[in-house]
């Protein structure tokens, strides 16, 4: 172990940092006000941040019940589903004379395609980067709070509208939409096309519409935020990778939502003004619609044009908080930290150009599949550097393997297996096999869903001292992990064996179909596995509860004994963050092990060495 | 401000990369475009002119000139879109409708969308002219951000459907 750096940060933001007269002015009574004002609409971004994270939380228990809903009806389509009558009401259908109950099929897609958006959308999205962005924009670039803390505040708001929506939908008597989350048209386009396109996919696009409203809001605040308000001496180079990772994420954000919006303008026109975009000599109920000359691929660029970069607006952010975690919990710097900053960059940039690589199976001309493909394959260089970095970070680390460090770990591992497959998917011809089956299936949920819940997680067991004052339990925690890490694998590998034998997604039940009847028992085995994972989740989400009020009290500010500006912060830090003085940055957020000593923060003044070093 | 641009850019970019790859698509109605279309345009630029004369003069401390010019701009801002919607009479009688081609609705839902964001910086100069009138006049570094803010959007606006106008021009 090396020596230990005392130093007191309270003294050394009072005689360092510099004052910008906040405390001068008397608007602390706006912020402590009353009740109202500091908890619900409160404009303080550390209470901002939490609201975002127990919404997305809520979210999260609902979207992934519904899938365990989904998983029994596939792991065991002839077992009665009447237990679930209470709940579910009348999308059980009752056999009168057996007494056994079936998942309506209507309900089933209905609960896929909810599934989709309310993880996506909801949790992964306003829920990964709601949190994170609010809480450590703000703390880690040194800043009072957010550029604009109404315009934040509204954010929350209007992605909490966007939930009452969605959940309302829910109760509606002719269902949720139910077209699955990518909301193709005819099926989106046509209300008469089924029960959920009617009422529900009305509700669908009001939510999603005001949940763009909410990502816009939320990002004009976090990049002006990083522009703007950085402390003095915290350049763009000595940002923490989580900010990079925040700030170019709500570019990407910025850039793509609002094409989804006017792919779902024209939609609403053909739902509602009897255009045709998207609809073309179609029948119903054998009867011809008066539509002619739309094509639905149109909406398929539009839908893409948003949904690639939407994965990585989920994974940014994960892999920002990873590896600040990783080298938090290595002791050592972050390996290679200029080629962290441009892979995000190139992601972020080759995002746009690979939408198509979703669409080679829907007409578009192979030759341009080709330049998708490239392009496609291209990303997974820049991932390959983060991966690779990664791991050299972890090498000869002095490594806590605690909750956080576990998942963060465990991102890595996800992420590995997750791309890998990508590989595959990312070759048109491939593609012709694989599209739409559970290879697909498995791919997305390893590298998107489970590794962005991972780096979710890594990061709730990491900050959550910071946000909430205690730590949550450790036992539990690694519980929670390893339970987690087994059941995702136990359930998403083996559907890469479903997928290469043709086994297609959203079907209701295989059992008419020969070919597939030799997977009965790994369906089954998957369901279990479902439940076994959900049941974690359930324990993460009363040890979270729970330590709240009675978890181990945090004694001292830096518990982690980590270099960025949060942890410089009063253990209870009010409005403004910190009391007297804004700290000053003198270095990098990553001086781990460095000239004998355990941590170096950022507010520690260059030494005699580092200086003349410099000049060198 | 200039963030929340490039987001409205992107989505005018969307709808007209979409009406490319559409008409690239076959089937595809060819029309003129109305000459009021052209009036509104110039119309639309008058109303830049005006504005940006308005905050020099507020900047300059001329309360004479800048109140009368802020609501020219006002006046002609609501003159445009009332032209839009008397191109789009125009449109109509010569056979072209919301639900008929593709060639069609995508000029409605262009222009229409358009129009929403122009009817924004109506609200917010309407907005101004309140301030302009009730509020004491002083030039603060607060209020000329505003202004300033006002001033970009309007002109952001103006020179959005000049693209589109001859976005639309050229590629029928």
């Amino acid at each position: 172990m090396s020596e230990v750096t005392t130093f007191n940060e309270e003294v050394l933001i009072e005689e360092q940092g510099y004052d910008d007269h906040f405390h001068e002015h008397h608007h602390e009574d706006k912020y402590k006000s009353s009740f109202i004002f500091k908890y619900i609409f409160s404009l303080d971004h550390k209470i901002i941040a939490r609201q975002f994270l127990f919404t997305g939380m809520f979210w999260a228990i609902v979207g992934s019940a519904m899938s365990v809903i989904f998983r029994l009806q596939l792991g065991f389509p002839d077992e009665s589903l009447a237990w679930l009558k209470p709940m579910l009401g009348r999308w059980i259908m009752m056999n009168e004379e057996t007494g056994i109950g079936t998942l309506d099929p209507q309900f089933y897609y209905a609960l896929v395609t909810m599934h989709g958006t309310i993880i996506v959308f909801f949790v992964l999205t306003a829920g990964l980067s709601g949190t994170f962005s609010n809480l450590l924009i703000p703390l880690q670039l040194g800043a009072r709070d957010m550029a604009s803390p109404l315009l934040n505040m509204l954010s929350y708001w209007f992605f909490f509208l966007a939930g009452l929506v969605m959940f309302f939908s829910l109760f509606l008597s002719t269902g949720p939409f139910s077209g699955g989350w990518v909301a193709y048209p005819p099926l989106s386009a046509l209300p008469q096309a089924s029960s959920g396109s009617g009422a529900g996919m009305t509700l669908w696009l009001v939510s999603l519409t005001l949940f763009v409203v909410s990502v816009l809001l939320g990002g004009i605040n976090y990049i002006t935020t990083v522009l703007n308000l950085r402390t003095k001496g915290m350049s763009l180079w000595r940002m923490p990778l989580t900010i990079w990772a925040f700030f170019v994420t709500a570019i990407i954000g910025l850039l793509s939502f609002p094409v989804l919006v006017s792919g779902f303008f024209l939609l609403i026109a053909d739902r509602s003004l009897g255009t045709s975009f998207y609809l073309s000599e179609i029948f119903i109920n054998g009867q011809a619609l008066d539509y002619v000359g739309g094509s639905p691929v149109l909406y398929q660029h539009l839908f893409w044009f948003l949904g690639h970069p939407e994965v990585y607006i989920i994974i940014l952010p994960a892999m920002g908080i990873v590896s600040e975690v990783l080298s938090v919990h290595a002791r050592k710097p972050i390996f290679g930290y200029k080629a962290m900053v441009y892979s995000i960059l190139a992601i972020a940039f080759l995002s746009f150009i690979v939408w198509a690589h979703h669409m080679f199976m829907s007409g578009v001309n192979p030759f341009i599949s080709n330049f998708f493909v490239i392009f496609t394959l291209i990303i997974a260089v820049p991932s390959a550097v983060k991966v690779f970095n990664w791991i050299t970070t972890l090498w000869g680390g002095n490594i806590r393997l605690n909750s956080p460090m576990l998942f963060a770990i465990g991102f890595v591992s996800m992420f590995i297996s997750g791309g890998l497959t990508g590989i595959f998917l990312g070759n048109s011809a491939i593609d012709i096999q694989l599209h739409d089956t559970y290879f697909v299936v498995a791919h997305f949920h390893i590298v998107m869903g489970v590794a962005a819940f991972f780096g979710m997680f890594a990061g709730i067991y990491h900050w959550y001292p910071r946000m909430f004052g205690t730590f949550m339990n450790e036992t539990l925690g690694r519980i929670h992990f390893w339970m987690t890490m087994i059941g995702a694998y136990a359930i998403f590998w083996p559907m890469h064996y479903l997928g290469m034998a043709g086994v297609p997604r959203r079907y209701y039940r295989f059992d008419s179909f020969d070919a597939f009847g030799q997977f009965t028992t790994m369906n089954e085995f998957i369901t279990i596995a479902a439940i076994v994972t959900f049941a974690a989740q359930i324990l993460f989400v009363i040890n979270f509860v729970w330590s709240i009020k009675n978890g181990k009290k945090m004694t001292t500010k830096n518990p982690w004994l980590a270099t960025t500006l949060e942890w410089t912060t009063p253990i209870k830090a009010g409005h403004g963050n910190w009391p007297g003085n804004i700290p000053t940055v003198h270095r990098w957020a990553y001086d781990y092990g460095k000239d004998g000593k355990d941590f170096i923060p950022q507010i520690m003044p260059l030494s005699e060495k580092e200086k003349a070093e410099e000049v060198h | 401000m200039w963030i929340g641009m490039a987001s409205i850019t992107m989505m005018f970019g969307a709808f007209t990369s979409a009406y490319v790859v559409r008409q690239a698509a076959g089937n595809w109605l060819e029309f003129g475009l109305p000459n009021i279309f052209f009036i509104s345009t110039l119309v639309l630029l008058l109303s830049s002119v005006s504005l940006h004369a308005s905050y020099r003069s507020f900047t300059a401390e001329k309360v004479k000139f800048y109140k009368p010019l802020l609501i020219l701009s006002a006046v002609l801002g609501i003159a445009f879109i009332v032209l839009q919607y008397q191109g789009w009479l125009t449109l109509f009688s010569i056979g072209v409708d919301l639900k008929g081609n593709p060639a069609g609705s995508f000029l409605y839902i262009i222009t229409g969308v358009h129009i929403l964001h122009v009817i924004g910086g109506i609200v917010a100069l309407l907005i101004g002219i309140i301030n302009a009138y009730t509020l004491k006049f002083k030039v603060t570094p607060k209020r000329k951000i505003n202004f300033e803010l006002l001033l970009h959007y309007w002109h952001f606006v103006d020179l959005l459907w000049v693209y589109l106008l001859i976005f639309l021009y050229l590629s029928r």
